[in-house]
C-alpha cells in the first residue's frame, strides 16, 4: 500500500459479456500490485480448494455476495480500491449478463476510464457492443480494450490483430476519444501488471502502466460557473445570527470571491462574499468541491436553485431532449408519468414522444416505436412540470444527467443523458 | 488563505483526500435535504468519529442538525464511552443510547452464553428497535467498502425494507451524484458517505486534519489473553478458557468494537505518522482482528441482510 498523501484520484470501471475475465482481471491487478492482504488471499485459496479448482478464483476477491460465489457471475457492482506510487484508484468491477446492465452502468456513470474486455477465443459479443455504446454514451473519456485469456489462443498475434481490426471497426462510429487495446491473460498476469514473456510481438505498454499514466486532465468543466444550491445553513446562534450560507457542490467553472453571480430561477443578482468549507476561507472554488457560500445581499434561495454567472447560463427549460438507459422491468411508454432528478432538483416529468431505440450491435435507429424496455437505450422526449437549469451532457457530465423515478415504486428506473 | 488545490499547468484538481471529503460532505447534506429524521450511528471507532468530523464541517457554523445514536452493547471499552461523551460535548449535538442489556432484560432478545459469547448479533434488534422508537427514516454509518466483501457491494444510500432488511440483489441503481432517497412510509435509508475511503486514506486524513481518537487506537501496554492467535482485552466480559493466561503486552487496536471480540495487534506506533507506516506495511485486514466476521465465508452479507449497519 503506497503512503502518497497527494495522488490523483482515477476512477475506472470494467465492462464485457459474461465470462469474460473482468472479476479475475480485477482479482490479477489487486494480487500482483500486492493489495490483497494475506487473510483475503488465504480465504480465496480456500474457497477455491473448496469448489475443487486446480487454481486460485481470484474473481472470489471480488465476487462477495453469497449468490455470486455459488454461481460464479458478478450481479452487482462491487468497489475495490489500491494505489500504487502513482496514484490511487476506485475500481468499479460490474456485472456483465444483460439482465445487469443496470448494475453496469451504476459502476460506468462516475468512471474516468473504462476496461472493457473481449474473450480473444470469441471476439466481440453483443455486450461488447453494449457496454461500448453505453460507455460513449456516458461520456466516459479513455477506454481501453483488454484483449484476454490470450493463453487459451495460444498468444497469437493474428488473434489478436483481428479482434483489434474489429473493435475500431465498431468504435470509429462511437464518441470515444481515446481507445487503446492490450492483450492479456487476466488468469496467468499476462501484460496486466508485469510485463508478458509470452507475447514478444506486444510493444505497448502493461495495462497498470497505462492506468498510471493516462492523462486524466480534468473531467470536470472549469468554464462554465454552475453551484446547484443543496441546502440553507442558518445557524440561529448568537454568535452567528445573520449567517445564511448556501451550501453545495460545485459542477463547473471556477467561483471567488467578488464574482457577480445569478441565482435561477428568480433572476436576482449578487456578489459572491465569501467561499468558505468549517469557516476557513477559500479563494477559488471549482468542481467537485463541496463548499458554503455567502452573498452580499439578501436574497430568497432555497433547495433546486442554482448560482451561476450572469454572462454564462445554462439552459432553462421544460421541455427535455434525453438518451435514457432503461433499467426496469415495466416499460417505458408515450405518457408514462416519471419524477427527474436533477442536480439538487426533483419534479414530476411526462414522457412526451419516444423518437428512436438504438440497435446496439449495428447503432441503427429503429423508429416508430410504442414502448423501450429494460435494457434498452432510447431517444425520448420529456416534458416537466418545472423549468430545469441544464447543460448538454457532453458539456456537463453533472448538469447534463438526470435520473428517472417511479411514482409509486419509488425505485430508479432510468438514467437519462440530456443532448 | 486555504488552499487545497493543486495547480499544476494551470489545471484545477483536488488532492484524493480533498476529493473524498468534498464526497461525503455532498452526501451528508443530501440526506439532511432529503430525509425527515436523519441520524449518524455513532460506534465510537475512528470511522465514526471521521464522520461526526466531517458532519461538523459540512454544516458550520450551524450545528450538526441530527442526533448520534450508540447501540450500547455494554461490553464496551471505557476509552469509548469516555472519548464518546467528551465528543458530544465539544460538538453540541444531542446523544441517543440504544441499550442492549435493556432489550435483554425487557426479553427483546437472549443473551449467549459459552466462552465465546458475543454481544454482536444482540445489537441488531437494539439498533432497529432505536431506529423505530425514533422515527429515524435514514441512519448514517461509518462503514467503508474497503473494510468486506459484502460492504464492496453496497450502494451509499442503501434501501432497507420494512423490517429493516438488505436485499443485495435488487439494489436501486445509484447514478452520478444522483441520490433516490425516495421511499414508502415504514421503510427507512442505511447511508455510507465514507464508503469510497480505505483504511489508508482514513488515517492519512486524521493526520492532515488533526482529530481526536481514543488511546486505544495508539500503542498501548494491557493484559490480554491470546486466544485462537487473536489477541484479546482482559476484561469482565471475557471469561478465561482453562488453561489461559493473562499476559502484559504492548499493543494498539485498528478498529474498535466489543472487547471481548476485537483483537488487538501487536505494535509500537503511539504516534498518527507511525501507525500510517504501520497501516502501509501491513498484510491483513483491518476486519481480520475481529471475531465476528470469522463465523463463516459471507457472515457479514447475512448479518447485513439481518438489518446489521
Ligand atoms: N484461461 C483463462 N481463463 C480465464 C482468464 N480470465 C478469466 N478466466 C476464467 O474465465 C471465467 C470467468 O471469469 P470471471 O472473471 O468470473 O468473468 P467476468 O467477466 O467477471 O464474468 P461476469 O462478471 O459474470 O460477467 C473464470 O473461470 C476464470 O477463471 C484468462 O486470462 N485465461
Ligand atoms: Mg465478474
Amino acid at each position: 500500500m503506497s503512503i502518497q498523501e497527494n495522488n490523483q484520484l482515477l476512477r475506472f470501471t470494467t465492462a464485457g459479456s459474461v465470462d469474460d475475465g473482468k472479476s479475475t482481471l480485477i482479482g490479477r491487478l489487486l494480487y500482483d500490485s500486492k493489495s490483497i492482504f494475506e487473510d483475503q488471499i488465504e480465504a480465496v485459496k480456500t474457497s477455491s480448494e473448496k469448489k475443487g479448482f486446480d487454481y486460485v478464483d481470484l474473481s472470489l476477491l471480488t465476487d462477495g455476495l453469497k449468490s455470486e460465489r455459488e454461481q460464479g457471475i458478478t450481479i452487482d457492482v462491487a468497489y475495490r480500491y489500491f494505489a500504487t506510487p502513482k496514484r490511487k484508484f476506485i475500481i468499479a468491477d460490474t456485472p456483465g449478463h444483460t439482465q445487469y446492465t443496470r448494475n453496469m452502468v451504476t459502476g460506468a456513470s462516475t468512471a474516468n476510464l473504462a476496461i472493457i474486455l473481449v474473450d480473444a477465443r470469441k471476439g466481440l459479443l453483443e455486450q461488447t457492443y453494449r457496454h461500448s455504446f453505453i460507455a460513449s454514451l456516458l461520456k466516459i473519456p479513455h477506454v481501453v480494450v483488454c484483449v484476454n485469456k490470450m493463453d487459451l489462443v495460444d498468444y497469437s498475434e493474428e488473434v489478436y490483430n483481428k479482434i483489434v481490426a474489429d473493435y475500431e471497426a465498431f468504435s470509429s462510429k462511437l464518441d470515444i476519444k481515446d481507445v487503446q487495446f492490450v492483450p492479456i491473460s487476466a488468469l496467468k498476469g499476462d501484460n496486466v501488471v508485469d510485463r508478458s514473456e509470452n507475447m514478444p510481438w506486444y510493444e505497448g505498454s502493461t495495462l497498470l502502466y497505462h492506468l498510471e499514466h493516462v492523462h486524466i486532465a480534468s473531467d470536470f468543466n472549469h468554464i462554465d460557473c454552475r453551484f446547484p444550491v443543496q441546502m440553507v445553513i442558518r445557524p440561529h446562534t448568537l454568535e452567528f445570527q445573520d449567517f445564511r450560507g448556501y451550501a453545495g457542490r460545485i459542477d463547473g467553472g471556477i467561483f471567488k470571491p467578488g464574482d457577480e453571480v445569478k441565482v435561477l430561477p428568480s433572476g436576482f443578482t449578487s456578489k459572491i462574499k465569501s467561499i468558505e468549507l468549517n469557516g476557513e476561507q477559500i479563494s477559488e472554488a471549482y468542481a467537485p468541491m463541496s463548499v458554503t457560500m455567502t452573498l452580499e445581499d439578501e436574497i430568497d434561495i432555497s433547495r433546486g436553485d442554482m448560482i451561476v454567472r450572469p454572462n454564462n447560463q445554462p439552459e432553462v427549460e421544460q421541455d427535455l431532449d434525453v438518451m435514457v438507459c432503461w433499467m426496469n422491468q415495466k416499460a417505458l411508454q408515450n405518457r408514462t408519468k416519471l419524477i427527474v432528478k436533477h442536480t439538487t432538483k426533483e419534479c414530476q416529468a411526462m414522457v412526451k414522444d419516444i423518437q428512436y431505440k438504438v440497435d446496439v450491435n449495428t447503432l441503427h435507429r429503429i423508429e416508430n416505436i410504442e414502448e423501450i424496455g429494460m435494457n434498452d437505450i432510447a431517444r425520448v422526449s420529456i416534458r416537466t412540470a418545472q423549468p430545469v437549469f441544464f447543460d448538454s451532457y457532453s458539456k456537463n457530465r453533472q448538469t447534463g444527467s438526470i435520473i428517472l423515478i417511479d411514482p409509486n415504486t419509488n425505485e430508479t428506473v432510468g438514467a437519462g443523458m440530456i443532448i | 488563505m486555504f488552499n487545497p488545490e493543486n495547480k499544476t499547468m494551470g489545471q484545477y484538481y483536488l488532492s484524493h483526500l480533498k476529493e473524498l471529503e468534498a464526497e461525503a460532505i455532498f452526501i451528508i447534506r443530501e440526506v439532511v435535504s432529503q430525509f425527515e429524521k436523519p441520524a449518524l450511528l455513532f460506534s465510537g471507532g475512528k470511522d465514526s468519529i471521521l464522520l461526526a468530523h466531517l458532519a461538523k464541517k459540512a454544516f458550520y457554523p450551524a450545528k450538526i442538525p441530527f442526533p448520534l445514536i450508540h447501540i450500547d452493547t455494554g461490553h464496551n471499552f471505557p476509552e469509548t464511552l469516555e472519548f464518546r461523551d467528551a465528543l458530544v460535548e465539544e460538538l453540541g449535538v444531542q446523544l441517543v443510547v440504544g441499550s442492549v442489556q435493556e432489550s435483554i432484560d425487557k426479553g427483546r432478545v437472549r443473551e449467549e452464553t459459552g466462552v465465546n459469547a458475543s454481544r454482536n448479533a444482540l445489537q441488531t434488534v437494539t439498533l432497529l428497535d432505536t431506529l423505530e422508537d425514533l422515527k429515524i427514516d435514514a441512519a448514517m454509518g461509518g462503514a467503508r467498502r474497503d473494510e468486506e466483501k459484502a460492504r464492496a457491494k453496497e450502494r451509499f444510500f442503501s434501501h432497507r425494507d420494512e423490517f429493516g432488511q438488505w436485499d443485495p440483489k435488487n439494489q436501486r441503481p445509484e447514478l452520478w451524484n444522483l441520490f433516490n432517497g425516495r421511499k414508502h412510509h415504514g421503510e427507512h435509508f442505511r447511508v455510507f458517505p465514507i464508503s469510497n475511503w480505505t483504511e489508508m486514506d482514513v488515517w492519512q486524513y486524521i493526520k492532515e486534519e488533526n482529530i481526536a481518537l481514543p488511546s486505544l487506537y495508539f500503542s498501548h501496554e494491557r493484559e490480554c489473553v491470546v486466544r485462537d492467535e487473536v489477541i484479546l482485552a482482559k476484561s469482565e466480559y471475557l471469561p478465561l478458557k482453562e488453561g489461559e493466561e493473562i499476559q502484559k503486552l504492548i499493543v494498539r487496536y485498528r478498529t474498535c468494537g466489543d472487547m471481548p471480540i476485537t483483537g488487538a495487534v501487536l505494535s509500537n506506533a503511539d504516534t498518527l505518522e507511525l501507525i500510517i507506516e504501520e497501516v502501509a506495511t501491513t498484510r491483513t485486514t483491518e476486519r481480520g482482528t475481529r471475531a465476528d466476521d470469522k463465523r463463516g465465508e459471507t457472515a457479514m452479507e447475512d448479518r447485513k441482510k439481518a438489518g446489521y449497519f
